[in-house]
């Protein structure tokens, strides 16, 4: 059985900079990531992400992926995990189950573990959402910009928050038609200046729309159409609105739900918070669960930002380490300062639904 | 419009537009920006004091139009694309608008491109004078175009290559 201090599990921007501040502090740390590379959703994310200079704004998500997982690589109290998942957390022993390579099996017992695992895309029902052409907007990132091929022709984007608005800037980058964006809210969610950007490439937004039906092409069985509705103010489609677009992508961006399973099978006390996304563990402001030694950072304390995703990581790995005895004289002003980031991260305006979500999260 | 289309109405932008008097002198920057987002680039890029300090990230940017010399160092750095610089003293008839484009192919200086309005319509021909694209703009190349002066303030992107897609 290996051993470690504190496990880190996932290698986006919050288990990176988990990875970062225990070590920094003196800590031994092992970051776990069932992907090849470091950088979780940063490897996809070519736009320049918002936030101050600390957060590493106007930088593009690339880049910041790619600074952050040198700094870890170069990093000698930091062992690095790749291609391993975890897939079990024995509450009684505290012991992880990791599949390495889809091979080997190995347990590591760790003194604290540091979840931060991310996200999964929501999807959507309607009629015929299984058609080969109808992808979550993660996967046709990850087609794009990570592989560099293109999804297909003429695109309907479903969702207009931050993920759809950006996902369609990127397609039409690529030189794939985006027809529409459309998304069942009344209002656009994502950020404005988003949404000037892709209005000023000419695509329409439409508020207040969702979608009824895909259909096939009959000879080759991939998307050839798609039945648009619109929604009255309670959500309700209203017959008789029906538009038809002929797209062969179908890009569903509804949303994305926090990976517990492991905070499930660790026996964390979860709530289920609309606000940050689903189930949720509850934590203090260390980012600690209920159980002890087990932390939350990024996505999967709370759906949000790269930006407070970088903070909360470190506020988990500075007080794992802290827990250990680890100090090298820093401590108190380096919490305190992540604190304050990200109280001001998330007080204006758009932060206010992070906030009501949390507000029910304090154990 | 803005919250349902992405598409600032006159109203919005009134806000946002430089003083005429100040238009007169030179070019100067317009923040298109109208949503409180934590987010403040545009600040740390000015180094010439007129984008005002942000008391909170979440703060609008507002600019002292004074300390403006229109240098455009902001344009590239703002990650939503919300900034433009204006210059009504080109010439009789044109002024020139600077705009971040983030698409291939780039038009090449003196290349007779598409200009756009916000919300991507066609509203005529300019000829582009200069293409910024060094290390500094990081993959945010700033490009100049004269538009017809009348159009100095419509005038909000371009389309390379004419109608041909
Ligand atoms: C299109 C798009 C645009 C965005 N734009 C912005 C933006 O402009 N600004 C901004 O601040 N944020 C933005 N975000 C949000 C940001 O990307 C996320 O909030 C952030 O990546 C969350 O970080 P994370 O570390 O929590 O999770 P992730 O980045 O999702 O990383 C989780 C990691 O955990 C690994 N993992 C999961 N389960 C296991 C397991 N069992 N075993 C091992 N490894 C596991 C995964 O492989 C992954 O690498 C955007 C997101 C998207 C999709
Ligand atoms: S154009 Fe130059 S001087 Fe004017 S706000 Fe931008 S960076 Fe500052
Ligand atoms: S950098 Fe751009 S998006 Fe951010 S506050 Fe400034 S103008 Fe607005």
């Amino acid at each position: 059985m290996k051993k470690t201090e504190i496990a880190v599990i996932g290698g986006g921007p919050a288990g990176l900079m988990a990875s970062l501040a225990a070590a920094e502090m003196g800590a031994r740390v092992t970051l776990i990531d069932r992907n090849s590379r470091l950088g979780g959703q940063l490897v996809k994310q070519t736009h320049m992400f918002f936030g101050s200079e600390k957060e590493y704004a106007s930088i593009r998500g690339i880049d910041i992926g790619k600074i952050l997982s040198a700094e870890v690589l170069k990093n000698p109290r930091i062992e690095t995990m790749l291609d391993s998942t975890v897939i079990g957390y024995y509450p009684d022993d505290g012991v992880l189950g990791v599949e390495v390579e889809e091979k080997t099996f190995v347990k590591i017992k760790p003194e604290k573990v540091i979840v931060a695992t991310g996200a999964s895309e929501k999807f959507l029902p309607f009629e015929n959402n299984d058609l080969p052409g109808i992808y979550g907007a993660g996967a046709v990132q990850t087609l794009m910009n990570e592989h560099g091929v293109v999804p297909g022709d003429n695109v309907l984007m479903v969702g207009a928050g931050n993920i759809g608005l950006i996902v369609s800037y990127q397609l039409m980058q690529a030189g794939v038609n985006v027809k529409a964006i459309i998304d069942a809210a009344p209002n656009i969610g994502g950020y404005w200046v988003h949404a000037s950007k892709v209005a000023r490439l000419g695509v329409p937004i439409m508020t207040s729309y969702t979608v009824k039906a895909a259909y096939a092409n009959e000879l080759t069985g991939a998307l050839e159409r798609a039945v648009i509705w619109q929604v009255d103010n309670k959500w309700q489609p209203i017959p008789g609105t029906e538009k038809v677009l002929k797209v062969d992508v179908i890009c569903i961006s509804v949303g994305l739900s926090p990976l517990a399973e492991i905070l499930w099978q660790a026996g964390c006390k979860m709530k289920y918070v609309p606000q940050l996304g689903g189930h949720v563990a509850l934590r203090n402001e260390n980012m600690e669960t209920t159980v002890p030694g087990v932390y939350v950072a990024g996505d999967v304390a709370g759906v949000e930002e790269a930006s407070s995703a970088m903070i909360e990581g470190r506020l988990a790995g500075l007080n794992a380490a802290k827990s250990l005895g680890y100090d090298n004289g820093t401590f108190n002003e380096k919490r305190r300062e992540a604190l304050e980031q990200l109280e001001s991260l998330r007080s204006g305006p758009v932060g206010e639904k992070i906030r009501q979500g949390l507000a029910q999260l304090v154990s | 419009m803005l919250c349902t289309k992405g598409i600032p109405t006159t109203e919005d932008l009134a806000t946002r537009i430089p003083p005429e008097e100040r238009r007169r002198k030179g070019p100067v920057v317009m923040i298109e920006c109208f949503q409180k987002i934590p987010c403040n680039p545009c600040y740390t890029a000015c180094k010439h004091g007129a984008i005002q300090k942000f008391e909170d990230i979440n703060d609008l940017p507002s600019v002292n139009f004074d300390n403006c010399n229109g240098c455009g160092l902001c344009i590239s750095k703002c990650p939503g694309l919300a900034i433009f610089v204006i210059d009504e003293t080109y010439s009789e008839t044109q002024a020139t608008v600077s705009l971040p484009f983030e698409f291939l192919p780039l038009p090449h200086e003196g290349e007779e491109v598409d200009l756009l309005d916000r919300s991507g319509k066609k509203v005529g021909k300019g000829k582009v004078l200069k293409v910024r694209n060094g290390k500094y703009e990081d993959r945010t190349p700033v490009i100049t175009v004269a538009v017809p002066k009348e159009l100095s303030m419509v005038v909000r992107n371009i389309k390379v290559g004419g109608d041909v897609r």
